[in-house]
């Protein structure tokens, strides 16, 4: 193929301008990923060309450039979680963090116990790697979380004993936003002598993540959701008070001082040290600027439409998330009545398995708002216009399904949904 | 989830929206579907009671697009027909004309028995004369 082939628009909309200037669609949803930073692109691409050496190869200049590239990424990450570069793993991206901090200390710590705690509402990534373990004569708890979204520290701390080995809590969730907890999570774990993971994720690069404040002694990383690259994240994996050992889950050549072989990803290694650069730099302002968006689109919402509730803490949240129950109408519909912003939802119709968010459904939002909830990630590349772009459809589609809604004209009647004998319930 | 033209265009200009008293010994509703499963349908009916046809239909529909696209066309196909016409609707049908994916077959189900329900409620007041739609606890 040559190269100048002109690459076709994305499937997903033809792309166009609204009569403010807006340009359509509009990309709201970067809790699922972002978009590459160009600056990002840039200095990943001599990586995928002449820089192309093995980062393992310790007797020519191919390999020490690839190297160079490598090390100075892991000094980036290291930077902006305050840790040192010994304590930084490339993987290919958080799921598989997630799986070696876990099953990593599973196996390690075996004989010092058996017993991990976890929260309800923790990524599929943490919760499906718990259950496998429970396979495997692991005892895991899962804390419940109160209505905003935060667990009760005093579960945590009746849920700890003398066979705890693991707690496993998100630094901020990737649904709703919320942030737990974590520097007194990791006290409490120290103070126990357990070893505290946290998968950050959502949270690395949007809020100060403090490894030694914060007493977190293994944190996931990756490298799309702060608009680096796909397929590549790390590990931080704590060296002193105390020193945490996990045992590998991928075996071969020993890279990674033996917790993770492979031949280093470079280009996206490079790419994540980059995206990490960036966002130390510029996360004072940007985080304030993508809370006042998040604060207009709320206000604008909330401003407008009655019946649509916040779900999750406002206080503790990251900055550019809002999480919206519009009740008596179906996410999926209403997605597909915004099809020029990409959002998601938590509806049941948009997942594989067919069930409501578990976040919402953990927090105590009944099934029907859970199906009527609307995620909003604002990103770096996000305007005030596109935000108030979004709020106008957002409220004149809910205002629309509302009119097709028979719930709505049920309540409005002064029908209370509760009391109504439905025929699918037994569904 | 990409949907076909068929049902964004019910979806985007759903047919025969609307409500009608559901008191009338002429209409007859069906309210299936529970909030809780993401899906409720309100289908009603009007229906002449010398000749059986069903001269109006109305719907309003709580789901997502494909459960929107599937009520609205009920409405569409029921009118004009008798209602031992309109009882020989099967939700395959609906997913023929929508080309529905089979996640979505449960919204051409409900649709049916929205049909079957707002019958089963007109016959039922042709018999006592009462409306017995909707019933609340």
């Amino acid at each position: 193929m040559s190269t100048d082939v002109k690459v076709p628009q994305a499937e997903v909309e033809t792309e166009h301008t609204n009569g403010n200037g807006v340009k359509l669609p509009i990309y709201m949803d970067n809790h699922a990923t972002t978009p590459m930073d160009p600056r990002v692109l840039e200095e990943m691409l001599p990586y995928f060309t002449d820089k192309f050496g093995n980062a393992a190869s310790r007797n020519h200049s191919f390999g020490w450039a690839a190297e160079e590239g490598t090390e100075t990424a892991r000094e980036r990450i290291a930077k902006l979680v305050g840790a040192t570069t010994k304590e930084i793993i490339f993987t290919s991206g958080a799921t598989e963090s997630d799986n070696l901090a876990i099953k990593g200390v599973a196996e390690m710590y075996r004989e010092k116990g058996n017993h991990i705690i976890t929260a309800v509402t923790e990524h599929k990534a943490v919760l499906d790697t718990c259950k496998r373990l429970e396979k495997y004569g692991y005892r895991v708890t899962y804390l419940p979380v109160q209505k905003d979204g935060l667990i009760d520290l005093d579960d945590l701390k009746r849920a700890m004993d003398d066979k705890t080995i693991l707690v496993s809590i998100m630094f901020a969730n990737n649904e709703i936003g919320v942030l737990q907890p974590v520097a007194e999570i990791g006290k409490l774990c120290h103070e126990r002598a357990v070893i505290f993971h946290t998968d950050a994720t959502q949270s690395i690069g949007k809020v100060p993540v403090d490894v030694i404040k914060q007493n977190i002694d293994l944190a996931s990383i990756s490298g799309h959701k702060m608009y680096g690259p796909k397929g590549v994240g790390a590990l931080y994996v704590r060296r002193k008070n105390p020193r945490v050992q996990i045992s590998a889950i991928i075996d071969g050549g020993g890279h990674e001082r033996g917790m993770r072989s492979g031949t280093l990803n470079v280009p996206g290694i490079v790419g994540l040290g980059k995206a990490c650069a960036i966002a130390l730099e510029d996360m004072p302002q940007e985080s304030c600027r993508l809370a006042g968006l998040r604060n207009r689109l709320r206000d604008s919402i909330m401003g407008r439409l009655d019946e649509a509730f916040i779900n999750g803490s406002m206080e503790h949240r990251l900055p550019g998330n809002l999480n919206i129950s519009f009740a008596y109408v179906e996410g999926e519909s209403l997605l597909m009545g915004i099809n020029d912003i990409a959002v998601s939802s938590g509806s049941a119709c948009t997942s594989a398995t067919l069930e409501p968010s578990y976040v919402l459904k953990a927090l105590g939002t009944g099934d029907d708002l859970a199906h009527s909830s609307i995620r909003f990630g604002i990103g770096r590349f996000n305007t005030e216009a596109e935000v108030d772009y979004v709020a106008d459809r957002v409220i004149e589609t809910v205002e629309r399904l509302r009119e097709l809604s028979p719930l709505y004209e049920m309540a409005k009647e002064g029908i209370n949904l509760k009391d109504v004998k439905w025929a699918g319930e037994a569904h | 989830m990409s949907y076909s033209d068929k049902v964004i265009d019910h979806y985007n200009n759903p047919r025969n929206v609307g409500s009608m008293d559901k008191s009338s010994s002429d209409v007859g509703t069906g309210l299936v579907g529970a909030p809780e499963c993401g899906d409720v349908m309100k289908l009603q009916i009007k229906v002449n009671p010398q000749t059986n046809v069903i001269e109006d239909a109305k719907f309003k529909t709580f789901g997502c697009g494909s459960a929107i696209a599937s009520s609205s066309l009920a409405t569409e196909w029921v009118k004009g027909k008798t209602v031992d016409e309109a009882l020989a609707i099967k939700n395959m049908d609906i997913v023929k004309e929508l080309s529905l994916p089979p996640v979505k077959i449960h919204c051409s189900v409900l649709a049916e028995d929205a049909i079957r329900a707002a019958i089963g409620d007109w016959k039922k007041k042709q018999e006592t004369g009462k409306p017995v739609a909707a019933e609340v606890k």
